[in-house]
């Protein structure tokens, strides 16, 4: 770690303020910023705690209006809350089988869908190449254990995956970010917070500098209550996917009206599969549809030695997921 | 208070110090004024340091010094191999020179006064290297193999008979390969060390299974006088084999005390964890197992290749179990080392047993399948009464007790032996067991056991308790061999000022150590049986009748005399006897050994002329989804035959957690290595998969009575290592039943049965 310099925010002016001048990273739970810290491989001139801002960004509301979620709000709260888990159980299952529970307490929603690749190459300063920790430097994983890399939506500059859980529920159902900034405040869909790697994998978003995300929202919609989220991952408990499947159903009897999906474990970053959605658009959710669905999800995936597996998985782990979401009562 | 506190099962004598905080862990020690130590290590596997540049990591307010092979050259001298008769479990010199010989070796120490300030500066040190491409391991084009007979002296292959001939003869057989992974012990606690000079005596604190020698091995290495040199290590949090030879963290932190005329503590990371200390070497395995039509075995042929370092023939040549393990007439064994630039590898909970026993677990149940044949029923029919390859007999041999035990407790009989026949909802189901062995092993041992006159007792030896217990079971033997309450018998240990004691590895301590105690305390009892005959109550009475129970001296017919009473009989103050114990069958110069802070361990099941082991039979639930392919298992039960237990409570958690252990090394330990680079890739416990509660939830502990006082006086054999042994063939051998797929590498993972 190297000296930096501390502030604390209690109010959004003076968060965006405090974060307007030099290379400054804001502080929420802190359990990405510090690791990668003290790995060295994130190296903030200046902090900015902003978790006093949790009293007016950490709420959760639901109504006719939808779901809005503060970017404060701890990733437990928003697990457990009885609403989002009867109505958006697709949110409250990826909160839930996120990261242990100590970290839930701990991590917020805002930092969650921040928080950067676990690619081993990013976080261990001691390799030279990595485009996205420096600029221009290639890319060690390219030639190197990969067994947790992306296969969707990789470059030749990066294949690192994106391994958060929550991103993907939001993806799927249409969520939307609010972000305060020194140009004021905005509204964006979630689909375009997170950039493909392509030739600039140290950009990661398309935020501004110093731009805070202040909550996020979601349309309504009743039949979300028949959603899932998936995870498959190498051990019960305290893992990150090795795939997942985000699914929200709305079916018509035997028929498939609308389809959500988002999968996450395999692509660099929440990765919405509009091909598979489009296949089961007025299909029946049989076997043959589910398998036709997953084959496009991953007809353009690419693949580098460890995870060959990872399409096989990917398709398994959808066809899983919709026959989950297909079992639920609505 | 009962009459014999040997087999009760009190909590922990330590337990309220470790959960109330109150036990000091080596790095916790509160030195006056310190000095912070921050490693750099390499960032290449193999080549040269072309340059440093230090300039901007001195410039860091706070730095003290730093330490490279520029200024250290020719400080450290060489400690020697530990299996070598040295004391070193590396023999790379420290910062000797500009040479590269493995990821992660230590290229720099940075002394600053500040934890902060010395992690900041190791962060700004450039480190330039010449790097050639390295050999990761097997497949690796630079690797160079040689047999472990010509590397190791004295290591003898196992074999009896013609294996291949009776091989080709018998009606069924099966031959198969087997791949361990390379795992990493991953301790809670870091390989802290903490040095300070205290005269011209050098103080050491750090968490390690064999104090004495860490003593001796720094002592050579910077021609120092063994007296000279402490090392205290009074709780360790974890170890599990990664803590019992010297590394060279120890020379460096005490050489920069020396230099800084401060106290210096360093307190590296996980991933340096990976690399400064040792690690599980990864096998290949090649199997053959024969058997006639009802399942007697004919033949066996293991052939196992182990990864180890270029300079270090580190072995793990666990054919010396597999050879043994069950009545083959025809055997034949080799392991060969593969060279490869990595750090040398070493001692891990069962080193040989877990890999080994994997292949030849997984074999036999193979066997089982092609001879159509319940796997349990055929262990039947080839256990033994003597190992076959000397024909030693076994001392005990509880085996297929275990596995009725098992068996009937697991619901075996309730097992349809057909692959895939047994499924709930989407969950494919499968049953399997496995035999666990381990050797019984025992050191020389010294011990000083004093008994003041307010009847108090103080054991002293410089043994370890890793967590294991060992403060409980040899406050338990003090106990019961002087009449005493527990709370009056106070332990030291992990002092390399106290008399020797082996290394806490190959399960031998509590054996060794309680037996050498137990030799103590009948020199104090002794002692005031000979001054009680005298006179008094128990005048006349032969004094080896006498027996130390419930406080007072106490001859057969119940006459008695108060313990304070014969005291003061027998002495004016206080009773201190000094015990050395060499197990039978170990020659002499294992004393001298153990004085020396040597490695020499007897028993076990080669040497003769008993073969002692502790067995037993795993049995495991395995699920594997049908779509996704993970597999979880839902319970796991082993049942144990392995001597007189100490204490069930301790024993039960040393079983329980090995079970627990072998389903990580089933399912998930492995140190992934990028084999171009040869560097561990996933080195923090977040991607290095252990189970965690989820992944245990219903695991049982049965202990079998058995009486074998052929292996000590006590009989004691030792089970820390016993648990971990054939869960993961277990675990193998249900998953072929639930999906009718073998997976014959480890772990298992998702990717091996898409
Ligand atoms: C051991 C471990 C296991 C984990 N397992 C999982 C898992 O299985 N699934 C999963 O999804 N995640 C997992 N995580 C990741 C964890 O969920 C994230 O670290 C956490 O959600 C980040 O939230 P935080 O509040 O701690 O963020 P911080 O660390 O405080 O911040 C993360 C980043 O976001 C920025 N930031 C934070 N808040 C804002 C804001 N409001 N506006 C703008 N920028 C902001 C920070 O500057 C920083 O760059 C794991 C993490 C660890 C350490
Ligand atoms: S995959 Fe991306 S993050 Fe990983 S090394 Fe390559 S460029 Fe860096």
């Amino acid at each position: 770690m190297r000296p930096f310099t501390y502030d604390r925010a209690d109010a959004v002016p003076a968060a965006l303020r405090a974060a307007g001048s030099g290379a400054s990273s804001y502080l929420a739970g802190g359990t990405t910023l510090l690791d990668l810290m003290k790995l060295d491989v994130m190296r903030p001139e200046r902090v900015v705690d902003i978790t006093p801002l949790a009293s007016r960004l950490g709420g959760i509301e639901a109504g006719p209006q939808g779901l809005r979620l503060g970017a404060l709000a701890h990733m437990s709260a928003v697990a457990d809350d009885a609403m989002v888990r009867r109505d958006y159980p697709v949110i409250a299952e990826s909160l839930a089988l996120a990261a242990s529970g100590q970290l839930r307490n701990m991590a917020t929603l805002g930092g969650n869908v921040l928080q950067r690749t676990r690619c081993n190459y990013f976080r261990d300063v001691s390799y030279a190449a990595c485009n996205k920790r420096r600029p221009g430097s290639g890319c060690s994983a390219l030639d190197g254990v990969t067994r947790l890399h992306a296969v969707l939506g990789t470059s030749e500059h990066c294949i690192a995956s994106y391994p958060g859980d929550f991103a993907q529920a939001l993806l799927a159902l249409d969520g939307t970010v609010e972000l305060e900034g020194p140009q004021g405040p905005r509204r964006i869909p979630f689909a375009e917070l997170h950039r493909l790697p392509g030739d600039t994998p140290h950009l990661e978003t398309t935020l501004a500098p110093g731009e805070l995300i202040t909550g996020f929202g979601v349309p309504p919609l009743p039949w979300a209550r028949r959603s899932v989220y998936l995870k498959v991952r190498d051990r019960e408990s305290y893992a990150f996917a090795v795939a997942s499947a985000a699914v929200a159903l709305d079916l018509d009897g035997g028929r498939v009206r609308e389809a959500r999906i988002a999968l996450g474990g395999v692509a660099t970053r929440p990765w919405r599969a509009r091909e598979a959605e489009a296949v089961l658009a007025g299909q029946v959710l049989d076997e043959a549809a589910a398998q036709r669905a997953a084959e496009a999800a991953f007809r353009d995936a690419r693949t580098h030695g460890d995870n060959d597996f990872k399409p096989e998985l990917g398709r398994r782990t959808l066809v899983r997921a919709l026959f989950q979401a297909q079992r639920l009562g609505a | 208070m009962p009459d014999t506190m040997i087999g009760q099962s009190p909590i922990r004598i330590d337990g309220r110090a470790k959960v109330t905080g109150a036990a000091r862990y080596p790095s916790d020690v509160v030195v006056p004024n310190p000095a912070w130590a921050f490693l750099v290590t390499s960032a290449i596997a193999l080549g040269r340091i072309t340059a440093i540049e230090e300039a901007e990591a001195r410039a860091v307010p706070g730095v003290l010094e730093i330490l490279t092979h520029r200024n250290m050259r020719g400080t450290v001298r060489d400690a020697g191999f530990f299996a070598a008769g040295g004391y070193a479990a590396e023999t790379i010199r420290p910062l000797e020179d500009d040479r590269i010989w493995h990821d992660g070796q230590i290229v720099a120490m940075v002394l600053a006064d500040s934890f902060e300030a010395a992690r900041e500066a190791a962060f700004r040190l450039r480190v330039d290297y010449a790097a050639v491409t390295p050999a990761a391991g097997f497949g690796s084009a630079s690797a160079t193999t040689e047999p472990a007979a010509k590397a190791r002296q004295g290591h003898e292959d196992p074999q009896v008979g013609d294996a291949d001939a009776a091989f080709a003869a018998a009606p069924v057989k099966i031959e198969a390969d087997y791949a361990t992974p390379t795992q990493h012990h991953n301790p809670i606690e870091l390989f802290t060390t903490t040095a300070l000079w205290e005269g011209g005596k050098l103080v050491i604190h750090e968490p390690s299974q064999y104090v004495t020698g860490i003593r001796h091995g720094v002592a050579t290495q910077l021609g120092l006088d063994p007296q000279q040199v402490r090392v205290e290590s009074h709780y360790v949090g974890g170890a599990f084999g990664s803590k019992g030879s010297l590394t060279q963290r120890t020379a460096l932190v005490a050489i920069a005390a020396r230099r800084l005329g401060r106290p210096v503590k360093l307190v590296p990371t996980r991933d340096q964890g990976f690399t400064i200390a040792t690690y599980r070497a990864e096998t290949r395995q090649h199997v053959k197992l024969a058997a006639d039509r009802d399942g007697k075995l004919q033949a066996l042929v293991h052939e196992g290749t182990e990864v180890t370092s270029r300079p270090d023939p580190y072995k793990v040549a666990g054919t010396q179990t597999t050879a043994r393990m069950y009545d083959c007439p025809n055997v034949r064994t080799k392991v060969t080392l593969l060279h490869a630039d990595r750090n040398t590898p070493g001692f891990m909970r069962s080193p040989p047993e877990v890999p080994y026993m994997f292949a030849l677990e997984s074999a036999v149940d193979e066997l089982a399948v092609a001879l159509k044949l319940d796997p349990i029923e055929l262990r039947r029919r080839n256990d033994s009464k003597k190992e076959p390859i000397k024909g030693l007999p076994w001392s005990s041999r509880g085996l297929m007790r275990c596995y009725e035990a098992g068996a009937e407790a697991f619901g075996w009989s309730r097992r349809n032996p057909e692959p895939r026949s047994m499924r709930e909802g989407d969950w494919l189901i499968g049953w399997g067991c496995a035999s666990t062995i381990y050797p019984t092993h025992i050191g020389a041992a010294t011990a000083r056991v004093t008994l003041t006159p307010d009847g108090q007792a103080r054991v002293q030896t410089a043994a370890h308790d890793i967590g294991t217990g060992a403060y409980t079971v040899i406050a338990q033997a003090a106990a019961e061999m002087l009449g005493l309450p527990l709370e009056k018998v106070q332990v030291a240990l992990g002092d390399s000022d106290l008399p020797p004691a082996p290394v806490a590895g190959g399960s031998n301590t509590t054996a060794s150590v309680c037996n050498v105690v137990a030799e103590a305390c009948g020199q104090i009892r002794a002692r005031l049986a000979r001054a009680a005959v005298e006179d008094g109550p128990l005048k006349g009475r032969d004094p080896a009748s006498l027996k130390l129970v419930s406080g007072e001296l106490r001859a057969a017919d119940g006459t008695a005399e108060a313990l304070p009473e014969a005291m003061s009989r027998a002495a004016n103050g206080a009773i201190e006897a000094y015990a050395e114990y060499l197990p039978q069958g170990m020659p002499k110069e294992s004393m001298r050994k153990l004085y020396s802070g040597k490695q020499a361990l007897g028993g076990g099941i080669a040497e003769g002329p008993l073969a002692m082991a502790a067995f037993g039979a795993e049995f495991v639930e395995v699920r594997v989804h049908a779509r996704t392919a993970e597999v979880r298992v839902p319970r796991v039960l082993g049942a144990f035959a392995a001597g007189r237990i100490v204490n069930p409570r301790t024993a039960r958690s040393q079983l329980m957690g090995g079970l627990i252990w072998g389903i990580g090394s089933a399912l998930h330990e492995e140190t992934e290595i990028d084999h171009g680079r040869a560097r561990y890739v996933n080195d923090n416990i977040l991607e290095y998969l252990i189970p965690v509660n989820a992944d245990a939830p219903k695991v049982e502990v049965m202990l079998l009575e058995e009486t074998d006082t052929g292996v000590n006086p006590l009989g004691i054999k030792g089970l820390g290592e016993l648990g971990n042994v054939g869960t993961n063939a277990a675990i193998a051998n249900a998953v072929f039943h639930a999906t009718g797929r073998r997976a014959r590498e480890l772990p298992i993972r998702i990717e091996s049965l898409l």
